[in-house]
């Protein structure tokens, strides 16, 4: 981009000095050219506004996701409910956006949770490297070695009981709300269980990058002017590392959706009251043959946010990193 | 040659040995106790059960003996919650199902994926290759618990020729192996589009375009083996994956695989039988990996040589 404007500015005979692009605007300007990338960004956002605000305003508005109507179960779209209702009468629009919200949640929190053990592992592995950063980086990979779904059911058996304690712990001495705290309480082993295993690529990535950093010119003149290591760690290194973390944290939000919804499915993930798409589907495709709304409305949601956060994320990292934009 | 095999087999052993230590002790820590299942026991029964299998001595014990009768006797032990059955006996009941259903939908794959990818290399940036990456991308999102109901309505329900689901006729194969075959041809055909690119961009093209090699020459001699080789490196942890992880698809289409195993075992807690699936699994992904690495042998001359 900056080029061909320079170019045009010495053939329009400009003698203003072209004004630098920062990384952030370049990639902005490249992100923005992308189509696909930018409809996945909008259906991203639009997404997260449909179940984190328009759904809670319409449950405090009085739509219940979870009322029972038996006398109204499988009405056809717009007779009860925006989409009908389900197999118990449920309102099926107000259930796919709370299953939504579910499923964002766990996808979400556990992002985070990688991002920050990704990168405080990966970054020093990197930035200390030798033996120790060699050790670190032989942990990860025979970790990575493992089946991954297979050990995330694994550990999620292993702490849900010290979850639940603790959930009983904060309802019975400190007079939480035990309604709330029952249902978050079901969200985190699995949270905590995905995030576990799944920090491990993450590392991978932070580390190479922070390896790099470490050996450029900028830290070496950081170094010599006595500067701690953590001042140089958080003030050169971090920032420096932002790009990949951010496509690599944007991918890894649909395929923990992915991982959250096949462990509900298979019974191992949400449990009720709570719901999230993977359950959804797994339920709807019950009345496959005489009710598909149960099963199509959550597996396009589902599969559109997929969709979404994948293009979003391929399209950031062609615009932050396009050398690595060929595959 | 000798020193790929060398390394692989030992990493496999440290792996292997590392997988099932973990899972050894990971899986006792899960609450309950394999024979809670059954109607309230006795203690005393509970005790004479425990006694039977060996989980009434110590866990360091119980780890020893485990190694031991692997090594020694080659025995997996009996599982816990199926009474009487030996793991050994359920692993080689599902297996075979899970290898001709995994062996399938891979080879479904590589005939889908690998073209695609190709195609869009060869049309860099045009709509071809969009239209190649968004089928792609709809491989990866469109997945098999909402592929599977999908092929069951419209493809099962018309067809009368196809059972919905089940696993008694030899046609069976056909829906779950289409399913499963979507996720990997998507992974395959990006990858083969970036390694094409890749190698498309390389001199020795030019120069057998230079010198006016036709182009379907140029990508079967010159740049298909190259340009193979980041999606056969994938192909060999897909393999193990897809045999052993395809516990979905044979929820959906009753499918007499080793997935339902490895679930079942965990939530029953039989300790016996999720340690030996672990094991082959681990053993699996080693032979996969080393047959994709003989193969990236095979297809580069710079690797033999070396």
């Amino acid at each position: 981009m900056a080029m061909t404007s320079l170019t045009q500015n010495i053939k329009g005979k400009t003698l203003a000095t072209e004004k630098g692009t920062s990384l952030w605007a370049d990639a902005y300007i490249r992100l923005k050219k992308n189509k696909l990338a930018m409809l996945g960004g909008i259906v991203v956002i639009l997404i997260l506004i449909l179940c984190f605000i328009i759904a809670p305003i319409l449950a405090a508005s009085g739509m219940n996701a979870n009322e029972q109507d038996l006398t109204n179960r499988f009405t056809g779209v717009g007779e009860k409910g925006v989409l009908g209702t389900d197999q118990l009468g449920r309102d099926l629009f107000m259930r796919v956006l709370e299953g939504g919200q579910i499923s964002l949640l766990v996808a979400i929190m556990a992002t985070c949770m990688t991002v920050t053990i990704g990168v405080i592992y990966g970054g020093i592995a990197g930035y200390v490297g030798g033996t120790l950063g060699n050790t670190m980086m032989r942990i990860v990979d025979g970790l990575l070695a493992m089946p991954f779904l297979i050990i995330v059911i694994l550990f999620r058996e292993i702490i849900t009981p010290y979850i639940d304690t603790l959930a009983k712990f904060l309802i019975d001495d400190w007079g939480w709300n035990d309604n709330t705290v029952l249902r978050f309480a079901n969200l985190i082993p699995l949270t905590i269980a995905i995030a576990g295993f799944g920090w491990l690529s993450m590392g991978r990535i932070v580390r190479s990058a922070a390896a790099s950093l470490s050996k450029q010119e900028f830290v070496e003149a950081a170094r010599s002017l006595g500067i701690s290591h953590r001042r140089i760690l958080f003030r050169h290194i971090l920032p420096n590392m932002l790009g990949p973390v951010i496509i690599y944290a944007t991918l890894t939000i649909p395929s923990f959706i992915l991982y959250e919804a096949t462990l509900s499915y298979i019974g191992l993930g949400i449990e009720p009251p709570n719901s999230s798409w993977g359950k959804l589907i797994q339920e709807g495709a019950n009345y496959l043959e005489t009710n598909l709304t149960v099963l199509a409305v959550p597996a396009v949601m589902f599969s559109l946010t997929l969709f979404a956060f994948n293009f979003l994320g391929d399209g950031l990292r062609d615009a932050l990193d396009p050398k690595a934009s060929k595959d | 040659m000798l020193k790929t095999i060398f390394s692989r087999v030992t990493q496999t052993i440290v792996v292997v040995f590392l997988l099932v230590t973990f899972v050894f002790f990971a899986v006792r820590a899960i609450p309950g106790n394999p024979f809670a299942s059954e109607k309230a026991l006795a203690p005393e029964e509970q005790a004479a059960l425990e006694r039977q299998y060996g989980l009434d001595k110590p866990i360091s014990i119980q780890y020893f003996n485990y190694w031991k009768n692997i090594l020694t006797e080659g025995d997996f032990g009996y599982s816990l919650a199926m009474k009487g059955r030996k793991v050994s006996t359920i692993i080689s009941e599902s297996f075979p199902v899970s290898l001709k259903l995994g062996v399938l939908s891979l080879i479904l794959g590589m005939g889908l994926g690998i073209p695609l990818g190709i195609l869009a290399a060869l049309f860099h940036n045009r709509w071809q290759d969009y239209a190649a990456m968004v089928i792609a991308m709809a491989g990866i999102c469109i997945v098999a618990f909402v592929l599977g109901p999908i092929f069951q309505l419209s493809i099962a329900r018309p067809l009368s020729v196809l059972n919905v689901a089940g696993w008694s006729r030899p046609a069976d194969i056909i829906l779950p192996s289409i399913t499963l075959c979507f996720g990997v041809a998507a992974y395959l055909a990006r990858l083969t589009r970036g390694g094409m690119l890749d190698v498309l961009s390389q001199d020795y093209i030019r120069t057998a375009r230079a010198k006016g090699v036709p182009t379907l020459q140029i990508i079967t001699k010159h740049a298909l083996r190259p340009a193979l080789m980041p999606a056969v490196t994938f192909l060999g942890p897909a393999f193990a994956g897809i045999i052993t992880g395809s516990f979905v698809v044979e929820n959906i289409f009753l499918v007499p695989g080793m997935g339902k195993h490895f679930v079942l075992g965990i939530t029953s807690n039989d300790y016996n039988l999720v340690l030996g699936l672990v094991l082959f699994y681990g053993i699996l992904m080693g032979i996969a990996n080393l047959l994709s690495d003989l193969a990236l042998i095979f297809m580069d001359p710079k690797l033999r040589n070396s």
